[in-house]
């Protein structure tokens, strides 16, 4: 455990991707199993259970300490890990008892019974030092955030075992922490862990924003045009040994939509988007919204919402992966795929034609009046299969959002990296002479913005609820946001959907924002 | 008569009436009392200065000879008068262990005392006389980590990370941040301390202030200006030390390999270390941690304690909880994370 907690101590001080690939390769290569897979695993937040909840270390905490006192200072901090690292007593002489190994330990929170969890946490950060509290604490919450994402963890291990990266990524959902056959294989011990019929998420194929450029440049006849629906991207996969639908990031969302999975029964894996569909009718992501997240939905609500599949892709059939296959060959089958399956709920994403590049311009403003797409993707014909965000072969083109003036009313400060810093500001429009909260934004800011509006809540604060500032009505600010619907939860009655900052508007007095009226005529039915 | 009659919160700063006398003013005043040479509290302009003799010459080294139109310098223990002859008020100066010529301010007026600690300290360091507890009925208290996160380690394991550092990375700049009074001379001595005998370089703000110290008897060993060396890849390996504004600035791209380094006290919130891209953070700070500052309200025992610079909110409220009259005072013009930490 010193040993983790070393590594993520030197991890989150080191900048370059560079150096820290060099300190995980070095440890990698000289920490046994299973340590070190648990340590990939943490670092990838590839961990499958915490080992205690947030809220059972606030309350040991709040048994050590002054509630109003760790209140005020988790407000400081910004970070509930750290607050308690710091906060929690110290023993005479913290880690001068040896730690067990990390394995050690998540064998023990793991078999450990719920009563034993807290003893077994308490006797812990009693012998730990501040930096292993901190590092015991984020392993445990699965909070682990030190700049190494999943996709560079793969890419070090790539270079672990010097393979290519895509190796592991089409073995990395199908292989488990603490991953020692993994390991063996990279280090040339055993041979490739065999993963064809395991039911797992095949990394995405992402698209970049398309810009000006881009646009001039590609010739219509070598894309395929394609809506961009409005709900969330999905892969279905479904094989001899069960069927599972997961999220673009791999988790796995299955329990929510049991309708569309009970649908399928051949062998494939697809890529689409899951929408909420009556018939071949798209109904809006506010609806579909109301099933997310929902473990067991009730038969009412499933009745009530049906979900449905727009296919994009598809990137196995029940003989053999697609993925080295063009995207014009692929969707030849797909649409084959689509005509032969039994279930009601595939839709084809249908492409669009467009001969030259004013008919594309005539399709892209058909699109963001549509209110059932998000505007449209280009792909390239040729476009091979592959995951991960590969320049130049998907693009979407996103319709321009919608914008309102208006004034911040509140401010809280940031979390993470952007502890201390106000970066969370809910906005209001007007009613009469009242300002009505309408939103919360968080991004849309440089860094050098973020430090000014920082300096500017501090300098205009009148008045003050726990962590909130109330700040003077006076900085207008530009809400770009991609829908408003109508709300019952908000007292104005209209929510934001994504609203982020778009400019600052220094220079605007706040009675010339936008009246509440303005926003909900934006509203679409 | 209770303090809260004869002191306030002016917009220069604190003010004492009856002595028409401010504390660490912010703007040019008649008369002010000066406890320590930070910037964020001691300006130049004022018409008549009182400090510590070292603090002076801080001044003084800052600002020119010109820094006030007349100045007096005070011994600690030493008394004026200030006021009416017949309705007079005592001044006293003693130390505050923050840096060299700090000083706290006691000021006695119709049979109440009230002692403003200014900035300071209670670890021990080289460079100044430790801290004084000194009785009275209204102590003004810094908090400038004033919050239960803050326990600061000793010097020495934090100057060690440094050193073990360069043992690892052999070829790497190491480029110290560090405030430029006091912070920085407290640094390089506890260096010394640890048998780090090499030469030690540093920016051009901090030279001028090091060689006062000198001066004033401090052996801070052999320091070397940076502008002096025309090679600066001579430097790998080596101590530069700089103000932190400079650790970002062009001035630090001809070093070589640079591992930043930064010693101030809050570098303890990791997040924070992080957003000035520091590599190794070292927690030294010339302020109390938390322990301190209710082991010092508790030693001092005013029935009342004011708090003021920095987290307000949390020692009032342990304060109180100890059973003291405890309340904020809101000064302007501080920052509430300024570089002196």
């Amino acid at each position: 455990m010193e040993d983790f907690s070393d590594l993520l101590e030197q991890l989150y001080f080191t900048g370059s991707h560079n150096a820290k690939s060099a300190l995980i390769i070095d440890y990698l290569q000289r920490t046994p199993d299973p340590d070190r897979g648990w340590a990939i695993a943490a670092m990838a937040g590839a961990l499958r259970f915490d080992f205690f909840k947030r809220n059972a270390v606030k309350q040991l905490m709040l048994e050590r300490i002054d509630p109003v006192l760790f209140e005020m200072s988790y407000d400081y901090v910004g970070e509930m890990s750290e607050t308690v690292a710091h906060l929690w007593p110290a023993s005479a002489s913290p880690g001068a008892e040896g730690l067990p190994s990390l394995g050690e330990i998540v064998t023990q929170f793991a078999e450990a019974k719920r009563t034993d969890v807290k003893p077994l946490l308490t006797k812990y950060l009693d012998a730990m030092t501040a930096a292993q509290r901190w590092a015991l604490i984020k392993l445990g919450t699965r909070g682990l955030r030190i700049g190494v994402s999943a996709r560079t963890m793969k890419q070090i291990l790539a270079k672990f075992g010097d393979t290519d990266v895509a190796e592991i990524e089409t073995l990395w959902h199908g292989v488990a922490p603490p991953y020692s056959d993994m390991l063996a294989w990279l280090e040339g011990k055993a041979d490739k862990p065999d993963i064809s019929e395991e039911v797992t998420f095949h990394p995405v194929m992402l698209s970049h924003p398309i810009d000006e450029k881009n646009l001039e440049e590609l010739q219509p006849k070598d894309w395929q045009i394609e809506h961009k629906y409005d709900g969330i991207r999905v892969q279905l996969v479904s094989t001899a040994n069960g069927k599972a639908l997961f999220s673009r990031t791999g988790d796995d969302i299955s329990p929510s939509f049991p309708d569309l999975l009970q649908s399928i029964t051949e062998h494939c894996v697809l890529d689409g988007e899951l929408l909420i569909m009556h018939g071949d009718n798209v109904d809006t992501f506010n609806q579909l919204q109301q099933r997310l997240n929902k473990k067991k939905p009730p038969k009412k609500l499933i009745e009530s919402l049906p979900a449905g599949l727009m296919v994009y892709d598809i990137i196995a059939d029940e003989k053999q992966m697609l993925t080295d296959r063009t995207l014009d060959e692929r969707h030849q089958l797909l649409v084959r795929f689509i005509e032969r399956s039994r279930s009601d709920r595939l839709h084809l994403s249908q492409p669009l034609q467009a001969k030259d590049r004013d008919s594309l311009q005539q399709l892209y403003a058909r699109a963001s009046d549509d209110t059932a797409v998000e505007g449209l993707m280009l792909k390239r014909k040729d476009s091979l299969y592959v995951p991960g965000r590969p320049k130049g072969l998907w693009f979407k083109w996103k319709r321009q959002p919608k914008l309102v003036d208006a004034v911040i009313m509140y401010a809280q400060r940031g979390h993470g990296k952007r502890s201390s810093f106000y970066s969370d500001f809910t906005f209001g429009a007007w009613q009469d002479d009242v300002l009505l909260p309408i939103g919360k934004a968080y991004s849309g800011f440089t860094d050098e913005e973020l430090k000014k509006l920082d300096n500017w809540v501090r300098r205009h604060t009148v008045g003050r609820f726990g962590p909130v500032r109330e700040v003077a009505k006076e900085l207008v600010i530009e809400v770009a946001f991609d829908a408003a619907h109508p709300s019952g939860r908000h007292k104005s009655g209209v929510a934001l959907r994504f609203p982020r900052f778009h400019r600052i508007r220094w220079d605007k007095p706040a009675n010339e924002a936008d009246t509440l009226d303005n926003v909900k005529a934006l509203i679409e039915s | 008569m209770h303090p809260q009659h004869w002191m306030s919160v002016e917009s220069p700063g604190l003010y004492c009436r009856p002595a028409d006398l401010y504390i660490d003013p912010m703007k040019p005043v008649a008369l002010a009392v000066v406890t320590h040479g930070h910037t964020d509290h001691a300006m130049a302009g004022h018409s008549h200065v009182y400090a510590t003799d070292k603090t002076m010459a801080i001044m003084t080294t800052r600002y020119g000879e010109e820094m006030a139109e007349s100045t007096q310098p005070m011994r600690y223990g030493e008394s004026v008068m200030l006021g009416e002859a017949d309705d007079p008020v005592r001044m006293t100066l003693y130390p505050a262990g923050h840096i060299m010529g700090s000083a706290q301010v006691l000021l006695e007026y119709r049979g109440s005392r009230l002692v403003v600690s200014g900035d300071y300290k209670r670890r021990p360091d080289p460079t100044c006389l430790p801290f004084e507890v000194v009785p009275c009925d209204v102590f003004i208290t810094e908090a400038t980590f004033g919050l239960p996160v803050f326990t600061h380690p000793p010097i020495e394991r934090e100057v060690d990370k440094l050193i073990n550092s360069l043992q690892v990375f052999k070829h790497r700049c190491h480029l110290v941040g560090s405030y430029a009074l006091g912070k920085c001379q407290r640094v390089i001595l506890a260096l010394r301390q640890a048998g780090y005998h090499k030469p030690i370089y540093l920016h051009g703000a901090l030279i001028r202030l090091c060689e006062l110290y000198q001066q004033h008897g401090i052996d801070l060993g052999k320091l070397v200006p940076v502008s002096e060396i025309e090679d600066k890849s001579t430097l790998a390996g080596e101590i530069v030390i700089a103000p932190p504004s400079a650790l970002a600035d062009r001035w630090s791209r001809a070093f070589p390999d640079v591992r930043t380094v930064m010693a101030s006290g809050w570098m303890q919130i990791r997040a924070r270390a992080r957003q000035k891209q520091v590599e190794l953070p070292m927690i030294i700070s010339d302020h109390c941690d938390w322990p301190e500052l209710i082991q010092t309200i508790e030693e001092v025992g005013a029935k009342e304690v004011w708090v003021t610079h920095g987290r307000e909110n949390a020692l009032v409220y342990q304060a109180t909880q100890m059973g003291f009259k405890a309340r904020a005072l809101s000064l302007l013009g501080y920052e509430d994370e300024q570089e002196t930490g």
